[in-house]
C-alpha cells in the first residue's frame, strides 16, 4: 500500500484494510517512539505544526514523533501571535506553510478547516482536529490502543460514554469501530446524545448500536469503556452546561461490576469524569493510549511524507 | 377559445413541474436573466395534472442539461423540454450531478464555507429523490436545502 503524499483529513477516507496496515506498521514503530531504537528515517525532513486552538498531546506527541523519525518541527500553538490576527485567512497560511515545510499538521476550530488546508497545499495535510468535527489520527490510537490491548478490535463490546453530542472523536470512533462489526453501546445524557447521522452510519455498516443512560448496567458485560469529557468550549450557552456536566463519574466502586479485563480509555484532558483513584487499577488505559499517539503518528508521518521502516 | 397565459415559444428551453412557487429560485440558481438576453417567461402555481406547478420558459436558448440538473435540488421531478420550431425537440428529466458547488450554504455556521476564505460551498450529492447533499467540508447534511440556497 502507498500513502505517500496522502492527506490524513478523516477516517472515512480511508478502508479498513488501509487502516490495519496502519495499525499493523504503529506496531513496529513502538520502540523507536519509546526511545529504545533509533532511525533517521525523515532526515532532513520538515512537519509544519499549526495549531490554532489549544493542545496538548495531540501537539506533543507530533512533534515527539517527528524527532523521533529524525525530522523537524516549525509552527505555532498560539494563532494570536501568527498574521491570522492581522486577518490573513487560512488558505493564504496553508500556501505559506506548504512551500516550507514536507508536511502540515493543522488542528482548527473550525469545521472542515483540514479539509480546505489540503485544497490549498501541495504537500499531504494531517487533521489534528478541526471544530467539533473530525479527528482521525485519534481515531487510529484508539483503535491501535484496542488493538494492542486486546489482542483484536472485532468482537469486542464497547461502550462510548459521556458527551457524544459534541465530541469530535466519538464520532469518528463509531464509525471505525463499526467498520470491525463491534457491539457498540452509547451512554450519555439526554441531551447529549449520538447524532442520528452517527447512528445511522453505524447502522449502514451492520451495527445496532445500543442507546442508554443506565452506565451501571452497561458496564457488567464491557471490553472497553470510552469516556470522554463533556466540553465546556463546545456547549452554546452555559446552562446546559451546567446541567450536564458531573452526570457520570468513573470510580472504583462503579468498577467492581465490571470484567476484570475491561479497560478503562479516555482521549483526555478529563476533568472530573474519571476518578483519580482509577488511575491506579488495572483497568486504567488512558496514559498508555496517549502514549500510543506517538507510535501511530509516527507511522502516519512516515507513511505519508513517504520512506517505510 | 382558451387563452393560453403563457405562449408557446418557438426556440428554446421550459423548464416544467417545478414544485410550485420555487421558479424565482430556479432562475436564481441558474443565474438567469444575468447572463442571459433571452427573454423569459415565469408561470406561477400553474393548474396541472398532479396539482399546482411553476413553469419557465427561456426564447431562442437552449440550456445544458449538465447546468439545469442543479435545479433538482429544489424541484427533482422538473422537466427540461428543448423546444426547435414550436416542437418538443427533446425531453429529459432532471437529475442531480455528484457535486453542487457554489449554490447552497452550508447550515453549520462553524463550518469553514462559511469562513471568509477563497472557496465556494461544495456538497455531494448522496441522494437524488428525496434530495440529500453532504458538505464537503464539514460533512454536515443540511435538512432545510431550499432556505440555505445562496
Amino acid at each position: 500500500m502507498n500513502f505517500k503524499g496522502r492527506d490524513v483529513i478523516s477516517i472515512k477516507d480511508f478502508s479498513k484494510p488501509e487502516i490495519n496496515y496502519i495499525l499493523n506498521y504503529s506496531k513496529k514503530m513502538v520502540a523507536y517512539a519509546k526511545g529504545e531504537r533509533y532511525t533517521d528515517l525523515l532526515k532532513g525532513k520538515v512537519m509544519s505544526s499549526l495549531f490554532f486552538e489549544p493542545s496538548t498531546r495531540t501537539r506533543l506527541s507530533f512533534g515527539c514523533a517527528m524527532n523521533r523519525l529524525s525530522g523537524r518541527a516549525i509552527g505555532f500553538s498560539d494563532p494570536s501571535k501568527t498574521s491570522q490576527k492581522k486577518g490573513e485567512s487560512l488558505a493564504d497560511t496553508i500556501r505559506m506553510a506548504d512551500s516550507y515545510s514536507d508536511l502540515i499538521v493543522i488542528r482548527h476550530p473550525q469545521e472542515g478547516a483540514a479539509r480546505l488546508a489540503a485544497e490549498f497545499a501541495e504537500v499531504p495535510v494531517i487533521n489534528a482536529g478541526d471544530g467539533a468535527g473530525r479527528h482521525p489520527t485519534q481515531c487510529l490510537l484508539d483503535l491501535f490502543t484496542i488493538l494492542t490491548e486486546k489482542k483484536k478490535i472485532e468482537r469486542n463490546k464497547v461502550i462510548l460514554l459521556g458527551d457524544l453530542k459534541y465530541g469530535r472523536t466519538v464520532h469518528s470512533l463509531a464509525y471505525a469501530l463499526s467498520l470491525y462489526g463491534v457491539e457498540l453501546t452509547f451512554v450519555s445524557p439526554k441531551s447529549l446524545q449520538m447524532p442520528k447521522e452517527v447512528i445511522d452510519e453505524c447502522r449502514d455498516l451492520g451495527v445496532k448500536p445500543v442507546s442508554t443512560s443506565n452506565l451501571e448496567k452497561a458496564i457488567k458485560d464491557a471490553d472497553v469503556l470510552y469516556v470522554t469529557r463533556i466540553q465546556r468550549e463546545r456547549f452554546p450557552d452555559a446552562e446546559e452546561y451546567n446541567r450536564v456536566v458531573g452526570t457520570y463519574t468513573i470510580d472504583n466502586k462503579l468498577l467492581q461490576n465490571a470484567k476484570q479485563d475491561l479497560i478503562v480509555m479516555h482521549p483526555l484532558p478529563r476533568v472530573t469524569e474519571i476518578n483519580p483513584e482509577v488511575d491506579k487499577s488495572p483497568h486504567a488505559l488512558y496514559f498508555k493510549e496517549a502514549f500510543n499517539g506517538v507510535p501511530v503518528r509516527m507511522a502516519l508521518l512516515s507513511l505519508t511524507i513517504g520512506g517505510t521502516l | 377559445m382558451k387563452e393560453l397565459k403563457i405562449q408557446p415559444i418557438e426556440n428554446g428551453t421550459v423548464i416544467d413541474h417545478i414544485a410550485a412557487g420555487n421558479a424565482i429560485k430556479v432562475l436564481h440558481i441558474l443565474d438567469i436573466p444575468k447572463g442571459h438576453s433571452s427573454i423569459v417567461s415565469v408561470a406561477i402555481n400553474v393548474k396541472g395534472h398532479l396539482g399546482k406547478k411553476d413553469i419557465v420558459k427561456i426564447e431562442n436558448r437552449e440550456l445544458d442539461p449538465r447546468e439545469v440538473n442543479k435545479i433538482a435540488l429544489i424541484s427533482p421531478k422538473a422537466t427540461i423540454n428543448i423546444i426547435r420550431d414550436f416542437e418538443v425537440a427533446d425531453k429529459f428529466k432532471v437529475k442531480l450531478p455528484k457535486e453542487i458547488i457554489g449554490i447552497v450554504r452550508c447550515s453549520n455556521p462553524t463550518c469553514i464555507s462559511n469562513a471568509n476564505e477563497p472557496v465556494k460551498s461544495r456538497f455531494k450529492v448522496i441522494s437524488q429523490d428525496p434530495s440529500k447533499i453532504q458538505c464537503y467540508y464539514c460533512e454536515r447534511e443540511p435538512d432545510d436545502i431550499v432556505e440555505r440556497i445562496i
